[in-house]
Formats: C-alpha cells, structure tokens, sequence
C-alpha cells in the first residue's frame, strides 16, 4: 500500500505524545507487530525531542514530520526543525553523546534511532535545521534481536 | 503520566503508570526529589511495570536520581516486565548501575538484605 502524511506543529513537548500516536495510528495500515510499532514510536519520540529541545532550545519553532509507507512495507520517517543545527554529526551519533547534560539528557537518542530502525541518515546546517530519515520495513522479522 | 508514591522504611517506590518521555520527566523529577527530601528516603526502586512507553529521555532522568541515591550512599532497583523498556535499560548501560528485578518484592528483598 502506498500512502503518505505530512504533519506540523509548534516545538512544545506536549506534542511528543501527540507524534509518537499520530504516526502509530497511520502505521498500524501495514499491520505491524506490538514490537515493530513500538521501535518506531520511540524512533519518533527521540527525533521529535531532539527537535524541540535542541533544535529550537525549549523555544518556538515548527517541526514537521513525513510518513512515507511504500508497497514493500517500508516505512520512511523524515522528521526536521529549522532550528540551530548540528556542529559535528559524527560526534552527535556517539553513543552518550549529548551537548546538555545539565538538562539530564542520556545521550542515547541517536543511538536508539539507530538501533529501533533499519536505517538513519543525518542532514543538519548551522542556523538552518536539521532532518533525520529513517526506514524500517515491516514484516521483515529484522527486530528479532 | 500517573506517579504513585510508597515509602517502605527507608526505601522510596516510584510506580509509573502511562508514558516516560521528555514531556513527562520533569515533573516526575520533581516530585522524586521532593519525597527523597522531605521523607529522608535512602534507597529507591522505580516499578515500571505498568508503564507502556519510555524513551532515552526516560533514561536520563533514572540516572538523574541514580546520581543523587548514590551520593547518600543508597541503592537504585528497577522492576521492568516489558522487552521494550528491558531493552532501552540494556542498551543504555543501566544494568551496571543498578539491577533489574521482575517485581517490587524481589527488589524490596534485596535492598533489605544490602
Ligand atoms: N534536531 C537537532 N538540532 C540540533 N542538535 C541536535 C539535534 N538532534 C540532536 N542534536 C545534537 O546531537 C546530540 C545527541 O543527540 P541524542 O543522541 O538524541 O542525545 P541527547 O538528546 O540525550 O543529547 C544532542 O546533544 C545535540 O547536541
Ligand atoms: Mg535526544
């Protein structure tokens, strides 16, 4: 089945919940298992935070989120703020990694990107956003761990 | 979120009942640090398991209050029953810090014993 969304709201974390039902309840059309919705949930949950947290730093700004479902299953995220950037994406994907520690971040959102989804690429300039892209198929059994 | 709160002599349980992210880890901070205070909790354990989601912002906040119990000389339990919060506690090192238990009463035992 190909299908698609586009959804935009204000930086508020209020919101995060609302990203994390708003792309389940569209996913759930390619009958994906409890375990295979909830990677993608969290998937968007990191993303979505890193956006408002340190893409707008806690200010207003818009993010914006496309789900793309393709007719092999393949479900493609792409999550983007127009917020300040990443400096160094190698060093942003480290795991622990984070650039706020006071604010009790794990450092671990990339990571978990990485590691709930089959795929992840990182598009940030300074001053101008940053986008994430992430694919998972459905139904491909690769979240057997 | 849903926070219930139950002191056991010295030992603070935090049952989480709903969805730790970002939003939800303030507040939630807040009120563990006000009761650890004003209760003089030594030890805590974090029943997650009627929680239905958490993220890496959930993690934070553990080793947030981690940090704090450590400093006063107490122990950290977890009690996690769902693979997906198992497997972001696996992942992010929680496990060298602090030991997960498959319920309140294991854990309460333990930390009895310590
Ligand atoms: N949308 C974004 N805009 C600006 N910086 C970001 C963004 N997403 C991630 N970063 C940077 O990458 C680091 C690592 O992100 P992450 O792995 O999610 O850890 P954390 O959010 O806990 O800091 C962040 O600390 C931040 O410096
Ligand atoms: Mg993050």
């Amino acid at each position: 089945m190909e299908n698609k969304i586009n959804l935009s709201f204000l930086s508020k974390s209020a919101n995060e919940g609302f990203a994390r039902a708003a792309v389940s309840a569209f996913v759930a059309q390619l009958d994906p298992t409890l375990e295979e919705l909830a990677d993608i949930k969290t998937a968007v949950s990191e993303a979505v935070t890193n956006a408002i947290v340190h893409g707008y730093g806690h200010g207003n700004g818009i993010v914006t989120i496309s789900c793309a479902l393709s007719l092999d299953k393949t479900v493609c995220l792409t999550i983007s703020d127009a917020g300040r950037g990443i400096e160094n994406i190698e060093q942003a994907l480290e795991p622990m990694y984070t650039s706020a520690a006071d604010d009790e971040r794990s450092g671990m959102g990339f990571t978990v990107m990485e590691t709930f989804m089959d795929s992840l690429v990182v598009q940030s300039e300074m001053d101008k956003g940053t986008t994430v892209i992430m694919t998972k198929q459905i139904g491909s059994d690769s979240t057997l761990s | 979120m849903q926070i219930t709160l139950k002191l056991c002599n010295k030992t603070l349980i935090v049952k989480l009942i709903g969805e730790l992210d970002h939003h939800e880890a303030e507040p939630t901070r807040m009120v563990i640090e006000r009761t650890i205070a004003e209760r003089d909790a030594k030890n805590l354990i974090f029943d997650f398991s009627d929680l239905s989601f958490m993220d890496s912002s959930g993690i934070g906040m553990i080793i947030g209050r981690y940090k704090l119990i450590h400093s006063l000389g107490g122990q950290v339990a977890l009690v996690c029953t769902k693979p997906q919060t198992e497997r972001l506690i696996t992942m992010s090192g929680l496990k060298k810090l602090m030991t997960v238990y498959p319920g309140v009463e294991n854990a309460l035992r333990d930390l009895k014993e310590a």
